[in-house]
């Protein structure tokens, strides 16, 4: 490699570090003090995006200035800091106390609310930003051309984390902060009213965020994508960096800029891939980060209750089951569409089945289960549509492929507990999703792949349907065998206090994981089967929507009870076939009907919450 | 009748399932200094953290200022006037000493000087010496001076002490009950929880004894050190 060209990867690496930093910040500065993983903090630099292509050109139509320009950015961070504040008010204030998986899924169903907005407000076509007068020119670096805004860029991250240094030092708010982050209700003990420190921090936050969002529109268009691909990346870099941690988000952001740079070259397509695997080294290396401390993370409730009781079913609940199953076995009486929505119902029973021994059972919250469906998914139909196999060996294969990965990511995850775990989970979700998004030549891309049809022998929808009931109920039956077995008891033991269970005698870790593949093993013959039900396979089967979709079924059907999460997921499942073709607005729905499942809970929680403090 | 700062009656309160407190009476008087004595687990800390609203009381009344403080917010609590300097000192290690004065100051009530960290280094000279040194890097008795200051920052009128002299080398214990009868000297109402006799008999006009979670003897601290029953009754383990 020739130094001129070192050079110039290395500058374009410390631009788009710098860019990332800027975002990261606002979330870490967010979770230092109100301990929320803000899933909306994508949202927001979106929002920054479609604020500034909306605000600049309007504000260049009087001048082409570079001050009117810079302008226009800095209006659309405050416009989209004064969303956060309204996010602080109107959401966050109520959540503070709940466990961390419900603070996780409300942020989320903000951002399923935004994408409906955005596209509500400003359409589903790309929207492309005016270049920055004064910088649109190349500079030359010994005779490369360097574009001048990517160099301003560079100067931006150490500008804003200068600033960050002199707000967190030299102001009192800044001096709060950096107190609430230790122990906020000290700081509250000492006269400061929380409620205010708060409503701030979430200001400069999704300020930040905004500003990052609004930085980008010269380089990219503003478009509705951009939330989710970007929170997955300040995810990890907050994460290497230590929750909390201004400068550990600094130093983190770096290390991913320069290892994109130049990873781009050896790796061209799984640059992604590269950034996980420094997440993962540093995870195993420094459980809380490069910079971080435990303190911020742990002795918090991350989890509802879970599953306490695990006797048989009462004579009641007996019946209950067996009056489903004959339900669903009389359904070809129905109507073709029954027989989909009952297999399909299935399917995704057993997927929340499979969580809910994690989460219920397990205590480990997986926000991205829908990882080992998907793999699962393309285990089989891969198999089927590359290989030429048929359906039968293909099922056999979806459950390795689903418990091979959980082995392969569930080998970090159970070294995290807590906040940083469930978001390694759906780190790895997110690496599965790029992965199988951009190996085009393999796994077909966003198109995915069709052709995945059953045997001749179960071609036919009832006697797929009645497939799939054998080997779900199956499934279930044996995963509730293991729940109820003394290794279903030794989770528990774990979940409840993973110090005492290690105290006497209990390894811990590999407990966990041996669950964890099993789970994922389940979760995959789930996706396997779905392949075949559909006919296809495409990414959104590994997507964040669809973990989050599993996750809102277990907690409709109540993650306390063993076979809760099975009515939770045909209920979920049911309405949202139902629903969805009414409506174009099914992301607003849904975003809402969590946020008002995560705000009705309040007495349980409260509850868990006294005996946890 | 000296003016009452402080009034509590009929508090209960608990953790969880767990009941602490049943029905705590007590109260404070204008510029005294009382002890709230009692063996390990009695209900001293849960006394004063239902008192300062980090614990929800479940019952009972406690007034201060002359206002009813039950159930607000422990931030509406302390700007009434009342400081609280907890019993694991919570000082925020990563700032510096500065910093975490800045955290506790809140403007004087009219007519009174406001304390300043200049006139707390006169009570606590070792602060002034590392008044930019983080936290962190202080040593327990260091950190417990630090943790007094930065209540008495924010110019109370009247203070819970959460077991000062815990753990601490004699030497620094002295400088506590200086500390003590300074805060006395100022006009500063203290309740002071304490486990050893001999710090809250340098300190305290009164002594109150609690024991599983009611208050069950209370008088002069001369008679409590005089009377050897009590004594053996509720403190010697």
């Amino acid at each position: 490699m020739e130094l001129d060209f070192v050079l110039i990867q290395a500058l374009s690496g410390l631009a788009s570090a710098s860019s990332l930093f800027v975002i990261a910040s606002g979330l870490t500065i967010v979770f230092g003090v109100t301990r929320i993983v803000n899933f909306a903090h994508g949202s927001f630099y979106m929002l920054g995006a479609y604020a500034a292509v909306t605000i600049v050109p309007w504000l260049l139509e009087f001048d082409r200035s570079p001050t009117l320009f810079f302008a226009g950015v800095i209006a659309s961070a405050l416009v989209v800091g004064m969303l956060g504040v309204v996010m602080e008010v109107l959401l966050l204030r109520r959540i503070y106390k709940v466990p961390e998986l419900f603070q996780l899924l409300a942020t989320f169903g903000v951002v399923l609310i935004v994408q409906d907005l955005v596209l509500l407000a400003w359409g589903p076509v790309d929207i492309a930003g005016p270049r920055a007068p004064g910088l649109r020119h190349g500079v030359y670096i010994l005779d490369q051309r360097f574009p001048a805004y990517e160099l301003f860029l560079i100067f931006v991250g150490p500008a804003v984390l200068a600033l960050l240094w002199l707000l967190m030092h030299r102001t009192r708010f800044g001096v709060l902060i950096r107190a609430a982050t230790q122990d906020r209700e000290m700081v509250g003990a000492l006269g400061v009213n929380q409620a205010m420190l708060f409503t701030g921090t979430l200001f400069l936050g999704a300020a930040l965020a905004g500003l990052g969002g609004a930085l980008q529109i010269p380089r990219v268009s503003a478009n509705a994508h951009m939330d989710l691909s970007v929170i997955t990346e300040a995810f990890v870099v907050t994460v290497i960096g230590g929750m909390g941690s201004v400068p550990g988000a600094f130093l983190a952001a770096l290390l991913i800029g320069l290892l994109q740079a130049f990873g781009v070259l050896v790796f061209p397509k799984i640059t992604l891939v590269l950034a996980f695997l420094l997440m993962a080294v540093v995870l195993v290396v420094k459980p809380w980060g490069l910079l971080g401390k435990p303190d911020v993370a742990s002795g918090r409730a991350v989890l509802p209750e879970g599953i306490l009781d695990p006797r048989p079913l009462d004579r009641f609940g007996k019946v209950l089951a067996g009056v489903a199953v004959l339900a669903l076995l009389a359904l070809p009486l129905l109507d073709d569409y029954s027989v989909k929505v009952g297999t399909e119902v299935l399917i995704f029973a057993l997927a929340a089945f499979s969580l809910n021994f994690l989460v219920g059972n397990g205590g480990i919250v997986s926000f991205g289960h829908a990882a080992y469906f998907g793999l699962g998914a393309y285990g089989a139909g891969m198999l089927v549509t590359k290989a030429g196999l048929s359906m039968e060996p293909a099922l056999l294969a979806a459950p390795i492929a689903g418990g091979a990965a959980a082995a392969l990511f569930g080998f970090f995850v159970v070294r995290l507990s807590g906040i940083y775990l469930a978001m390694l989970t759906m780190a790895f979700a997110q690496i599965a999703y790029a992965v199988v998004f951009q190996w085009v030549e393999v796994t077909g891309g966003d198109n995915g792949i069709v052709g995945v049809w059953p045997s001749r022998w179960a071609a036919s929808r009832e006697v797929y349907l009645y497939l799939t009931a054998a080997l779900s109920i199956a499934a279930i039956l044996f995963l509730t065998r293991v729940i109820r077995a003394p290794f279903g008891a030794t989770l528990r033991a774990a979940r409840d206090s993973a110090a005492r269970a290690d105290a006497i005698g209990i390894d811990v870790r590999t407990h966990r994981w041996l669950g964890f593949i099993l789970a994922g093993a389940a979760a995959g013959l789930a996706g396997g089967l779905y392949a075949f039900s559909k006919g296809s396979i495409d990414p959104t089967l590994l997507s964040i929507p669809l973990s989050v979709d599993f996750l809102s079924m277990i907690l409709l059907g109540g993650i306390q009870s063993v076979f809760g999460p099975l009515a939770g997921a045909a209920a979920f499942h049911a309405v949202k076939d139902q629903l969805m073709p009414l409506t174009d607005h099914w992301r607003l729905l849904l975003g809402l009907a969590i946020i008002a499942m995560v705000l009705a809970f309040p007495r349980g929680l409260a509850g868990l919450r006294r005996r946890a403090a | 009748m000296a003016e009452r700062v402080l009034e509590v009656s009929g508090l209960s309160a608990g953790y969880g399932p767990a009941e602490v407190l049943f029905g705590v009476a007590l109260h404070l008087d204008r510029g005294e200094v009382a002890a709230l004595m009692g063996r390990n687990g009695a209900g001293k800390s849960t006394t004063m953290k239902a008192i300062m609203g980090l614990l929800t009381p479940r019952a009972g009344s406690v007034r201060f200022a002359g206002q009813d403080i039950a159930g607000l917010a422990p931030y509406r609590i302390a700007r009434l006037g009342l400081g609280y300097v907890p019993e694991d000192r919570r000082i925020f290690t990563d700032l510096s000493v500065m910093e975490n004065l800045e955290v506790g100051r809140r403007a004087a009530p009219a007519g009174r000087a406001a304390w300043t960290a200049e006139r707390l280094f006169e009570i606590f000279p070792n602060l002034a010496e590392m008044r930019h040194r983080r936290a962190s890097a202080m040593s327990g008795g260091e950190q417990q001076m630090l943790t007094i200051a930065r209540t008495l920052m924010g110019n109370p009128e009247a203070v819970l002490l959460d077991e000062p002299s815990e753990g601490l080398a004699p030497v620094i214990v002295e400088q506590m009950a200086e500390a003590v009868l300074r805060m006395k000297a100022e006009g500063i109402a203290v309740l002071v929880s304490e486990q050893d006799l001999d710090f809250a008999a340098a300190v305290a006009d009164r002594a109150l004894i609690l024991e599983k979670g009611q208050v069950r003897w209370e008088g002069p601290i001369a008679t409590l050190e005089a009377d050897e029953d009590v004594r053996r009754t509720y403190l010697t383990v």
